[in-house]
């Protein structure tokens, strides 16, 4: 007899899905699959609106990483309004609010959603398993995790002129600069924020190397990594070209212009999940899918153009003797050496005169189709717009970060399950929150994967073979 | 010399010469009136009602009542508060008014009013219509999803631009501004220098390659609440 053990919704991660377990009479687990399973249709909805909206409409799509979708979707408006090259001032004011979404996205994740699991341990009991079990024993990291998170949303205000859904970038440029006085408020405080990005990626880093034993095999599976990177090889969270490389590190393809993205890259449908899986088409689905995000970042580069955060990868990479690391688990360790970067680059960025210019929009010869890809907190971000002669749009692509990691999703709960959960004669809760655990280190965002929006509370059925419950678990 | 007149709007004694609406008065001597088809460079219409006040008792237009000597008026008032968020309520959910999104956000009369009057969400349900856009002029998108009827732009292009290039068709919710043309706006003489293009107190008649230039902190109605240009000329 079968049963099927379903974990809706997955708790901590932003956005709704569901995890789904089907078990033979043994508990011995025949198939693991991760769903995402609402429909919001952003690319068919903005059909018909006119393209200058796009910068500002899509960005709906999220209320935690909305930047990354209102500059994808500015990019792509530039190459629109036939603009290649953005003024400096423009350039600059858009990376400090990128550099600014970077710092307090990461903030987010790591001080409230991870780490209750990294502090207490996964099997902990779920009670203080939480934010507010962190807030109570380790009160200096919440006050932290909240002074940063509040740092990076203020610098969005400053460019985008508001923390959530902003309108700071148009069509080849953007609309304001940085103001001296607004400038002044962030130096005040960059150096508390060196010192507490410092502190957490030690904490990252010490979890990480005490418990590599454990962790090495937790989720973990080989993969090709894909992610953008600057011409000289730097990371680059702003823009830059594709490159894909293997789970030994090597290259699949480098250097590749990103509006050819769909020479490279296809996704397919399955039946079961709203969220697609996009693959590597000279691999075929089958090899093909990689992973994006702090991790793949931190594989594909040749180096960090910021010294802190160069010395922490090489320390990142001495791990896997320079290979890629191929550990779900080390997210975390490159999610803080990206905040390290990022305040690293807020730092340079705010030192540089360029961001009081006064020229801020360039113009062109327009055109009627538009790619924009940039390095969002959770991985590579695709938006891709078709307009007609009207300036409407046409057609919209969003491949949106998380989606880039469906597959690992899968690979990463089948094999917790396998070796966790498989044939054991009770499945607990904590053992369930070791599939999120897994989830969670990708930091998904199903809102923006799937348009869906919602809390997550987890629940979990087994049902045997003919659908009928035998026992259910709820998590508020 | 004109002859003087002299009425009280809530209390407070007004004097000002005869020929003058009630509006007029009102804003010259700092009395913030809420309007919304109003437009000072276009005659009045009287046709939002947003400015309904009580003369001597009676509801009327402000903007199209002239003053009379003693007259009572009562502007500020519970009641008449309530009947112009009911007027902006339903104006909002008869159209599709996505402020998140529209281009002319912050500097929109009608989303300005909404806040001035402390609604925070419409209380009637939508009606989602199916409205119609109209992007073929190359200078201008037409976007009747937030059309308000106000009829600006129809005395605009027929009395100041002389071209006739808007107007009403269809009755009651059926009603809707036309172009005058047997296809599209591309097909009429609308230009973006018409002063029609420029008295839109909402986000349906708008300048291409414009939107969002103005940063957030800038625009309208982002720091003073829409009227407070008036109340400020109060001594």
């Amino acid at each position: 007899m079968s049963k099927r053990v379903i974990i809706e919704p997955v708790t901590r991660v932003e956005g709704h899905g569901r995890v789904s377990l089907l078990l033979d009479e043994n508990n011995k687990i025949t198939q693991a699959r991760f769903h995402v399973v609402e429909f919001r249709g952003f690319e068919r909805f903005i059909q018909g609106r006119p393209y200058w909206e796009m910068p500002v409409i899509v960005q709906r799509l999220c209320g935690i990483c909305p930047v990354s979708h209102h500059l994808a979707a500015a990019k792509a408006m530039d190459q629109i309004v036939g603009v290649d090259k953005l003024t400096p001032t423009a350039e600059k004011m858009r990376r400090l609010m990128h550099y600014g979404q970077m710092f307090q996205s990461h903030a987010l994740h790591f001080f409230h959603l991870c780490s209750p699991d990294l502090l207490f341990g996964f099997d902990a009991d779920p009670k203080i398993r939480n934010i507010i079990g962190v807030a109570a024993k380790y009160p200096e990291l919440a006050v932290q995790g909240v002074m940063m998170r509040k740092y990076g949303q203020e610098i969005i205000k400053a460019t985008a002129g508001k923390k959530i859904h902003g309108t700071g970038a148009i069509p080849g440029g953007i609309n304001k600069n940085l103001s001296i006085t607004e400038r002044d408020v962030f130096l005040k405080d960059i150096k508390q924020m060196f010192d507490w990005s410092r502190s957490a990626l030690n904490i990252a880093k010490d979890y990480t190397v005490k418990n590599l034993e454990k962790l090495k095999p937790f989720a973990s599976f080989d993969s090709n990594h894909l992610s953008l990177v600057r011409s000289d090889g730097a990371m680059d969270l702003y823009h830059g070209n594709l490159r894909a490389i293997t789970a030994d590190g090597k290259k699949i393809f480098d250097q590749v212009d990103y509006t050819n993205y769909l020479d490279y890259i296809s996704e397919e449908v399955k039946s079961w999940s709203y969220m697609k899986f996009p693959f590597i088409k000279s691999l075929g689905p089958q090899n093909g899918w990689y992973r994006v995000g702090p991790l793949a970042r931190i594989n594909t580069c040749d180096f960090i153009d910021t010294p802190e955060a160069e010395a922490a990868r090489k320390e990142f990479m001495a791990v896997t003797n320079g290979k890629p690391n191929n550990i779900t688990m080390a997210y975390h360790w490159a999610r803080m050496i990206e905040i390290l970067h990022s305040i690293e680059k807020i730092n340079e960025l705010l030192n540089d005169p360029d961001l009081q210019g006064t020229d801020l929009v360039v113009k062109g010869e327009r055109r009627n189709e538009g790619v924009g890809l940039l390095e969002a907190p959770r991985g590579t971000l695709f938006h891709h717009y078709k307009i007609n002669d009207n300036d409407q749009i046409v057609m919209a692509n969003l491949i949106v970060s998380t989606t880039n990691n469906n597959e690992p999703f899968n690979r990463a709960i089948q094999k917790v399950v396998a070796d966790h959960i498989d044939g054991v004669p009770e499945i607990t809760e904590g053992l369930l929150n070791h599939i999120e655990v897994a989830i969670r280190a990708y930091d998904p965002c199903l809102s923006c994967a799937t348009h869906a929006m919602g809390k997550m509370p987890l629940k979990v059925t087994l049902f045997d073979y003919q659908g009928n419950e035998i026992a259910s678990k709820t998590k508020e | 010399m004109s002859e003087q007149i002299t009425f009280t709007i809530d209390g407070v004694e007004i004097k000002d010469k005869a020929g003058q609406t009630i509006m007029q008065a009102a804003d010259e001597a700092g009395i913030y009136i809420p309007r919304l088809c109003r437009h000072p460079d276009l005659p009045p219409r009287g046709s939002c009602r947003v400015c309904t006040v009580f003369v001597n008792g009676k509801p009327q237009a402000a903007c199209t009542q002239p003053i009379a000597e003693g007259m009572t008026v009562e502007n500020d008032t519970p009641e008449l508060k309530e009947s112009r968020r009911n007027i902006i309520d339903m104006l909002f959910i008869e159209g599709n008014h996505f402020c998140m999104f529209c281009e002319k956000s912050g500097n929109c009369e009608l989303q300005a009013l909404a806040y001035r009057l402390g609604i925070l969400s419409p209380k009637y349900p939508y009606f989602f219509p199916k409205k119609d856009v109209d992007s073929t002029h190359p200078d201008i998108f037409l976007d009747l999803n937030r059309c308000i009827l106000c009829g600006r732009c129809v005395e605009a292009s027929r009395d100041v631009d002389h071209k006739g290039v808007f107007e009403f068709v269809g009755r009651g919710i059926e009603k809707k501004i036309a172009v005058n043309a047997e296809a599209d706006l591309k097909d009429t003489d609308f230009a973006a220098t018409d002063k029609a293009a420029d008295v839109c107190p909402v986000g349906a008649i708008n300048k291409k390659r414009t939107a969002f230039s103005t940063p957030i902190g800038k625009r309208l109605y982002d720091t003073k609440p829409i009227g407070s240009e008036i109340e400020e000329r109060k001594k």
